[in-house]
């Protein structure tokens, strides 16, 4: 009987969710037809794009690795029942540590050792950004969400003056931007793909965030902190040292992401590596219901539409911002399938459900 | 304006429709082949048999490509290719960042579109995306708007195209000269990068060619497009009684509205912004990428490219080549702020007048050019300006 | 033209000329958000009604103009911009409360569905001018240009300034006041005295968006008067902060208001003067100073005085 139960839970977890974006695809297609596109051609090319090749499949990928990181940023403290929206800033600060480091090391050590050293700049910098948030709203009772929100401006103008000022390579030409990183410390791809070592460290992070949260005591202890601070300090659990940790790791997740940014893409620091991946990454984390493992198939999907952007332009003729519109539908569809959790009988077991008859009756 | 607009959508609409009604077919035969393929086996241009030969340019702007500015300027340019050139098909692409999003696509349109040339025409997608690109495909053609081509640095199917827009602003900097009485000229700038400085540094060198004394006022917004920040540098201006403004920023319309409301004269940069300010336009530095839109496009479809040595790696023009031009005279220009404009602008056309001739200093006292060094307008040097000329009040970093 | 130069007098004076015309959009926004923060659910999205309500005001004033005149038109932009916020309000209120949906998620699906919008309808509005709200002159009494330029009062400004007491007041000393605030203080004892919970909290969320929709109006139809795809600068987002900043108190909102709009003013006044070193920290300054205050006026003691007790919790 167990087993059932699991197997219709699961269904339901599938289920809603993909409802959810047929429901969005339909609701997207009026849209485009009354915007003067053909539906069904409009579909095919989203398809094409994002998923329908080899190509476009790293394509989606490319898009959705730093997705997959600052995602985590917000869903690990949520489970402390604590709203971060600070990703961007976190990831400005991780860029910002990476490349110091990448151009303080230059070309003294071997490449993977700079790269090393970068990450762990970006992973400590993007924390503790965020575990000043954490530590706002513990020891001050500040409000964590808008407190990160005001970081990732404070953080944005900070990388617009240091590239601009003290960190500007003069030479370079197209925009304010820092010397480039020596190229033995570039983050290369993955074997016979365009797809850079991004995707992996996003997928080991949501992984290890996933055994973290689910399988250890210390997230038992943050899942139930959250669940009820109150109960979890006559319980005797740390609540601060908590909070601090897990904003710690959230931090250093999207800090992380800036450094890949850096390493894999840009290869220097400008406000390139602003470019609302840390927004973008809020939406994948509620989506995802905060389940580490869930971000990276909502990660995947956010990176599809994304990738899917551009041939609604040159094949269709839509303008820019339609993909806007489709990334809004999405996700107001999907939010809104978490209410329906629990409303379909199919989903129930069958006990529940002869129990309601019987209650019914 | 929007009347025009409204038809123009109007029947881009029905041509979709049409599109898409004889394509039909082609689209799905497509999705069994994989998206290597070009696209005029698939497309459902093919099937009036006459575009069989079709060259697809693709075009891809940083900001919406209807923004009155930098982005609508080039997308004016490449629709006016498509207009003049028979057998180019366009493909565009806006609002794309500087980020591993303009490397995918620009290989989504060579892969799925077929595009043989591009023209990702925003100065951040130069250095790394479309080099790394340019070493993937090397049939394929780059040409980027202000990039710094180096010989035998840069892949040989990148190509840098950029208008010396600067020769406008100079002129344009003799017209405000003329028109301000007590020579305070101001410049609402963007972000310091070279482009930017040769501008403020050109509009102030013509200012002083007619009022030695003239300076220009530099307040930098710090992003390409920030509405508020450049209203508010406009007003603090104006509160400085300084008495024309110009800008370099993507979008010029806010700064033209808001100097018109507070009666300083304005002069124009991208486009001819003369409505926005009937009464205090000048002048403006505008670009004129038709031109060479289209005589790169005639070069295309005559079998040229950059790879075999048919189209030069830089190419750049001013006044005389009409890659830029100047809005004509707004009503409150006097004839003899007209005639000093003329006459600078044939002296810049005929090669005889050089905006940076020594000697020039630099206005934090450092010397550029002593007294018989000269950089002409080609100088790749300009290109990658670091100071702002004596006059100019601010500093670049 | 003829007033000369103010030198440093410049910078006082663009910095209240600032805070008159760069604070209109954080009041409105800040208002409409502390309504629906009192209520006990948070409106991220009103960045994106902000923009939808930026673009519909000035579309409605551009196309009326010819049949309405231009003194009509931008009065009917802004009940378009009104009204436009209001029908994205009614999305998040509707969406938002919806069992096990989070209000912040929906924000900032919000955000990206209200620009999109903006964005996607307000394409052939970039490049018309439309017809500008009239101001308020004030400052007739000085001979100065930079100063009457500056005393150019919005009536959308005064609007907001009317705003505030009567908020208060509704607050304090109306039963619909207490209606909001007891549903966002308590929904147990709502419930108890009867009230629907679900209905106060759509009507405190579909009123904010319409004063956040006005908002987008006082940005494309007074200042910076255009409607770019890039108009907004974050003010939704930022007065978002503000309302906590202002503890949820109208006549706090207007002051941290001013103070927000003046402090945008305070890179571009200083450069004009010759001080043209860090202005993007300048620029940072509002963000600097609001967390700066956060950080002194909150205590871990004690919840946040005025805090809507269900704030921020699922219900």
């Amino acid at each position: 009987m167990a087993s059932t139960t699991t197997w219709r839970r699961s269904l339901e977890a599938v289920a809603l969710p993909m409802g959810a974006v047929l429901a969005a695809l339909v609701i997207f297609g009026v849209f485009c037809a009354l915007a003067g596109a053909n539906p069904l051609a409009v579909y095919g090319s989203i398809y094409r794009a994002a998923f329908g090749s080899w190509s476009a499949w790293q394509n989606t990928l490319i898009r959705a690795s730093p997705l997959m990181l600052t995602a985590l940023c917000t869903a690990l403290p949520a489970r402390l029942g604590l709203v971060i929206i600070g990703n961007e800033g976190a990831l400005v600060v991780g860029g910002l540590a990476a490349v110091s480091v990448g151009l303080g090391l230059g070309g003294s050590l071997p490449g993977s050792l700079v790269l090393l050293a970068m990450a762990l700049g970006s992973l400590v910098a993007g924390g503790l950004w965020i575990m000043a948030a954490g530590a706002l709203r513990h020891y001050r009772g500040v409000n964590e969400t808008i407190s990160s929100l005001l970081l990732n401006y404070i953080a944005i103008a900070l990388l617009s003056h240091l590239v601009q000022g003290p960190m500007r390579d003069p030479a370079f030409v197209s925009k304010p931007s820092s010397f480039e990183i020596d190229a033995s410390a570039w983050l290369g791809t993955l074997p016979t793909t365009r797809v850079h070592w991004g995707l992996i460290y996003g997928l080991v992070a949501s992984v290890l965030a996933y055994i973290l949260i689910q399988r250890t005591t210390f997230g038992f202890a943050a899942r139930t902190a959250g669940g009820n601070v109150r109960a979890a300090r006559i319980a005797g659990l740390p609540v601060g040292k908590l909070t601090l940790a897990v904003c710690f790791l959230a931090g250093s997740c999207a800090g992380l992401a800036g450094m890949v940014e850096v390493a894999a893409v840009q290869r220097r620091l400008n406000e390139s590596i602003v470019s609302n991946y840390g927004y973008a990454g809020i939406l994948v984390a509620f989506v995802a219901r905060h389940n580490p493992l869930a971000t990276v198939l909502v990660s995947v999907l956010l990176g599809g539409i994304l990738a899917a952007g551009g041939i609604l332009q040159r094949s269709h003729d839509l303008p820019d911002a339609t993909v806007l519109v489709f990334q809004g539908i999405v996700f107001l569809c999907v939010l809104y399938s978490e209410s329906l959790y629990g409303r379909f009988a199919f989903f129930q077991e069958r006990e529940a459900q002869v129990e309601a008859a019987v209650a019914s009756v | 304006m929007s009347d025009r607009n409204r038809s123009f959508r109007l029947s881009r609409r029905q041509v979709m429709r049409g599109l898409l009604a004889t394509s039909a077919f082609g689209l799905t035969a497509k999705f069994g082949t994989g998206c290597a393929q070009s696209p005029s086996s698939g497309g459902g241009a093919a099937a009036d048999g006459a575009a069989a030969e079709e060259l697809v340019v693709g075009f891809i702007y940083v900001g919406p490509k209807d923004d009155f500015g930098y982005n609508q300027a080039h997308a004016e340019g490449a629709a006016a290719m498509v207009a003049d050139v028979p057998g180019i098909r366009l493909v565009e692409e806006a609002s794309v960042p500087e980020t591993t999003a303009v490397a995918e696509t620009m290989r989504s349109m060579i892969e799925i579109d077929g595009a043989k040339v591009l023209f990702p025409t925003s100065f951040g997608y130069f250095d790394p995306h479309i080099l790394a690109l340019a070493e993937e495909f090397p049939d394929v053609q780059f040409f980027h708007a202000g990039g710094l081509y180096q010989e035998g640095v840069h892949p040989k199917n990148v190509g840098s195209y950029f208008g010396y827009i600067d020769e406008a602003q100079y002129v344009a900097g003799v017209v405000a000269a003329h028109m301000s009485p007590a020579g305070k000229l101001g410049f609402v700038a963007a972000k310091p990068i070279p482009q930017v400085l040769r501008n403020v540094n050109s509009f102030t060198l013509g200012a002083r060619s007619v009022n030695p004394a003239a300076t220009t006022q530099v307040i930098f917004t710090g992003e390409w497009a920030e509405p508020v920040k450049e209203a508010e540098a406009t007003n603090s201006m104006a509160d400085q009684g300084i008495e024309v403004i110009t800008c370099h920023v993507d979008s010029p319309k806010v700064v033209m509205e808001t100097a018109e409301r507070r009666g300083v004269m304005t002069s124009g940069y991208h486009a001819d912004q003369s409505p926005l300010a009937p009464e205090g336009y000048l002048t403006g530095a505008e670009w004129d990428w038709s031109s060479i839109y289209t005589e790169l496009g005639q070069e295309f479809v005559a079998g040229k490219t950059l790879m075999a040595g048919d189209i030069p790696h830089v190419l750049r023009g001013g006044l005389a080549d009409n890659f830029c031009k100047l809005s004509p005279y707004g009503p409150a220009v006097s004839d003899e702020a007209k005639a000093g404009g003329d006459a600078a602008v044939a002296a810049i056309e005929s090669g005889e007048l050089v905006i940076y001739q020594g000697p020039l200093k630099t206005n934090t006292g450092d010397e550029v050019l002593s007294t018989d060094q000269a950089l002409k307008t080609d100088n790749i040097e300009l290109e990658k300006m670091d100071y702002f000329v004596e006059g100019v009040i601010g500093s670049v970093s | 033209m003829a007033a000369g130069a103010l030198g440093w007098w410049g910078v006082p004076l663009g910095i209240l000329a600032g805070t008159l015309r760069g604070s209109v959009p954080f009041l409105l926004v800040s208002l409409g958000e502390c309504l629906t923060e009192k209520s006990g659910k948070i409106n991220l999205g009103l960045e994106g009604t902000l923009l939808f309500g930026a673009m519909s005001a000035y579309a409605i004033s551009y196309l009326s103009s010819g049949i309405v005149g231009p003194t009509l038109a931008p009065w009917l932009g802004v009940l378009a911009a009104g009204v436009a916020g209001m029908v994205l309000g009614a999305i998040h209120g509707w969406l938002s409360q919806q069992p096990r949906v989070n209000d912040v998620a929906v924000g900032i699906a919000m955000i990206i569905f209200g620009g999109g919008l903006a964005n996607f309808f307000g394409k052939p509005f970039i490049q018309p001018q439309a017809p500008q709200l009239p101001t308020i002159p004030i400052g007739g009494w000085s001979s100065l240009d930079p100063v009457q330029s500056a005393l150019q009062i919005s009536p959308l400004f005064l609007l907001g300034v009317a705003i505030v007491p009567l908020m208060s007041w509704f607050f304090k000393s109306t039963r619909w006041g207490l209606y909001v605030r007891a549903v966002g203080d308590s929904p147990d004892a709502a419930l108890a005295m009867g009230i629907s919970i679900f209905w106060v909290r759509m009507a405190s969320i579909v009123g904010g968006s319409f004063l956040a929709g006005i908002g987008g109006a006082s940005l494309s139809l007074f200042y910076p008067g255009v409607w770019t795809e890039r108009i907004s600068s974050g003010q939704g987002l930022m007065a978002v902060a503000l309302v906590i900043f202002a503890r949820w108190q109208p006549w706090q909102c207007l002051w941290a208001s001013l103070l927000f709009g003046g402090a945008q003013a305070l890179g571009p006044a200083f450069q004009s003067v010759g001080i043209d070193s860090y202005y993007y920290l300048f620029n940072a300054a509002p963000y600097i100073l609001t967390l700066v205050i956060m950080i002194i006026t909150c205590s871990p003691q004690r919840t946040l005085a005025g805090a809507p007790g269900a704030l921020g919790k699922d219900s």
